[in-house]
């Protein structure tokens, strides 16, 4: 509530910052004739503007982390809390329900909570207001400071210029210092859980059978061997699904880019891409309901009698139709920033169109093929609901594609939402394994986008 | 308008012939109605201003324009009185019988005697690696870049010189065995001295194959050709010996071209 009335508090006093600064500057254009402006009013404008609006921002932000400690500490402070539970879970829900009462009404579900309500609302209010009074001083300051500077030869232009670079730069960071977080919270997990488990079982074991109904400060390290995941993953997401999606998605590409007609083009590398949009549990079901159980007929059918439902195969040869339009579109644009002068050189020697493409345009396009697999693998080995949905919870190490195999994003889900504790080294283990993953994943995209780089590098 | 030919350009049998050929991109018209004998070993210039269609009417010699999907083509072209635009007609073999030297060198992103290599093999010229390896060694002699190359036949094409690329590039051309070669401004993206070498070739490869070529040079005209043709807003203006051309031009439109009025 009270960083909603801030942020409209430096919106309001922004907008009038902006007002009074541009009237400012267009007075000194009205009063002087030759007075030329080193910046249009309107920058004017913005530069105090600004200099309203963003230290307002950092003082909502810094104050929506404060406050909570602030009012808790007050409350505590007066008499109505002598008598709460000293620690523990107990305390912090009494605390929790009676602020959420005072905050927002509502019934009081907790006697103990009752009391505490009042001094809640009161020092919420409290906050509120000198967190306004704060508020509009710093804003008076700063919005003070950036006036006294709007003069007719101020270079406001500028400013306002650096501003607007500053707020793209840290827009950008925004989703790397997310990527850090992520990184940071897997390793946190990941240790703990290496503390109970040691990484040599779980890297090099090639037994996975985590119990998480079992005493979690002695865990069986031989039920936490991870090789099986790995294969079911490797063999899923790299092999099968690339031996679907390579040659076809291949072919199309250059179907699409050397035989095609431009009107045929236009139409069928837009519904091509379209299926990248489509969601990965609609693929999940396919692979589920059609697929699969299409692939255990025909293996009863040619006399293979305990072929399962679930099978590596579905899930595979559905993950790697999903990931076609990636492979073909990777391959269409480096096979198209091939020079044209490639292709006509050979034509001009009397090579045929498929000559032409197989030995000049494919290996010219190469190193950018390469790098679209490596993308196209990355993503595929991350794929999780179709895994889920069609490839089994067996954590079998085997070579047989009609057999159930899991991967590692299945047991992520599946020791997650499992019912172990959240510190059992079986929940924990999720974590190791998301590392393992993202660490992967990583290292693939990293390679193929330098691969890719280097080859765009060559033709440019 | 029909194009002036010199009365004293003497006829000679011709390799190619193109008669009365137009060239449309869409609904745009390319080349009007050119007709014109290409003898055998001669080299002939087609010069003429930007836009003039003069590459457009070159690349219509070997249906490269094929690769174009809205360039059609009336009229006939000829090689060796058989009609090259004529339903049937292997578009592959008239290539390999008419081969072509573009503006911007450009080598595969192979080894240098991948490249040479590269026709040869497509059209089984040779059994072996030992006849291979000699139309390889052949091919680079007649370009002129032997010497040049020959330790270093492994390196990447893309990583000669500008020159030595173009060079490349004919020596590619002439691995197998053409009968035309049509060059298109071949040395408009290279140095003086490159060009001189450039020039130099055509002048030695006159002794077996007709030549072509395009160039926006009058003095390259001048120096490599017997035989020019003057297109203009895509009609051939003017054709005739290079020195008639150029000392005794009949059509207005040549003489101010050749003395630097427009173009």
């Amino acid at each position: 509530m009270t960083s909603i009335t801030l942020l409209l508090i430096a919106l309001g006093l922004g907008l009038a910052a902006w007002l009074v600064a541009r009237a400012k500057a267009w007075s000194f254009q009205k009063d002087g004739e030759h007075c030329r402006l080193a910046a249009r009013p309107n920058y004017h404008a913005w530069y105090v503007a600004l200099w309203v609006i963003v230290p307002l921002l950092a003082f909502t932000i810094m104050w929506a982390m404060i406050e909570p400690q602030l009012v808790t500490n007050a409350v505590l402070a007066s008499p109505a809390a002598q008598n709460l539970p000293q620690f523990g879970f107990e305390r912090d829900s009494i605390l929790a329900e009676a602020r959420s009462v005072a905050a927002g009404g509502g019934a009081v579900f907790n006697p103990d909570s009752e009391a505490l309500v009042a001094p809640f609302a009161e020092a919420i209010q409290r906050f509120r207001l000198i967190s306004i009074a704060i508020a509009i001083a710093i804003a008076l300051l700063t919005g003070i400071f950036a006036f006294l500077k709007v003069k007719p030869d101020f270079a406001a232009r500028t400013r306002v210029e650096r501003a607007v670079m500053a707020i793209l730069l840290l827009a950008s960071l925004v989703a790397i210092l997310t990527t850090f977080g992520i990184f940071a919270s897997l390793v946190f997990e990941t240790v703990r859980f290496f503390g109970m488990v040691s990484p040599i079982d779980f890297l090099f074991g090639t037994h996975w059978g985590p119990d998480p109904m079992s005493n979690p400060d002695n865990p069986d390290p031989s039920r936490y061997g991870a090789i099986p995941l790995f294969w079911g993953t490797i063999y899923i997401g790299a092999i099968i699904a690339m031996i679907v999606a390579i040659p076809l998605g291949l072919m199309s590409a250059i179907y699409l880019t050397q035989y095609a007609n431009p009107r045929l083009r236009a139409w069928l590398k837009p519904a091509l891409e379209i299926l990248a949009g489509v969601p990965t549990v609609v693929y999940g079901y396919f692979a589920a309901l059609t697929v699969a159980p299409a692939i255990r007929d025909a293996a009863v059918a040619m006399g293979i009698a305990n072929a399962s439902s679930e099978s590596a195969l579905a899930a595979g040869v559905v993950m790697g139709v999903m990931i076609i339009p990636f492979v073909s579109s990777m391959a269409d644009d480096s096979i198209a920033a091939v020079p044209s002068a490639m292709r006509d050189g050979s034509l001009a020697l009397g090579a045929t169109t498929s000559e032409t493409i197989r030995r000049v345009l494919v290996p010219a396009a190469l190193p950018g093929i390469v790098g679209g697999v490596m993308l196209a693998i990355s993503r595929a080995i991350g794929e999780t609901m179709i895994v889920v949905m069609a490839a089994g919870a067996a954590a079998n190490l085997s070579a047989n594609p009609l057999e159930a195999m899991t991967t590692v994003t299945f047991q992520i889900v599946a020791m997650l939402t499992g019912e172990g504790s959240f510190d059992h080294p079986a929940t924990l283990s999720a974590f190791a394994l998301g590392l393992v993953l993202f660490i992967v994943t990583l290292g693939l995209n990293f390679v193929a986008l330098r691969v890719v780089k280097r080859f765009r590098e060559a033709y440019e | 308008m029909v194009t002036v030919i010199h009365p004293n350009l003497e006829v000679i049998d011709p390799k190619m012939r193109a008669v009365d050929v137009s060239v449309y991109y869409g609904d745009k018209q390319a080349i009007d109605n050119v007709s014109i004998d290409i003898p055998a070993r001669y080299v002939t210039a087609f010069i003429g201003p930007s836009g003039c269609g003069k590459s457009t009417f070159l690349r219509a010699l070997n249906r490269m324009n094929d690769t174009i999907p809205s360039a059609r083509v009336d009229g006939t072209i000829e090689l060796d009185g058989e009609d090259i635009y004529r339903s049937g007609m292997d578009v592959v073999q008239l290539r390999a019988r008419v081969g072509m030297v573009f503006q911007k060198p450009n080598p595969f992103p192979k080894s240098i005697y991948e490249n040479i290599a590269y026709g040869p093999r497509i059209h089984g010229l040779a059994e072996t690696k030992e006849e291979l390896d000699e139309v390889v060694e052949r091919s680079l002699t007649r370009a002129g870049l032997w010497d040049e190359v020959k330790d270093r036949l492994n390196d990447s094409g893309t990583a000669l010189s500008g020159g030595q690329q173009q060079r490349l590039c004919i020596a590619r051309a002439i691995a197998v065995d053409p009968e035309v070669i049509l060059m298109d401004e071949p040395c408009s993206a290279l140095d003086p001295i490159a060009t001189a070498k450039i020039e130099e070739l055509i002048a030695e490869l006159t002794d077996r194959y007709a030549i072509v070529i395009v160039t926006h040079s009058m003095q390259q005209a001048a120096r490599v050709s017997q035989r020019t043709a003057f297109f203009h807003l895509g009609k051939m203006v003017e054709y005739g010996h290079t020195s008639d051309i150029f000392t005794n031009p009949i059509e207005v439109r040549t003489k101010d071209y050749i003395t630097g009025r427009y173009g």
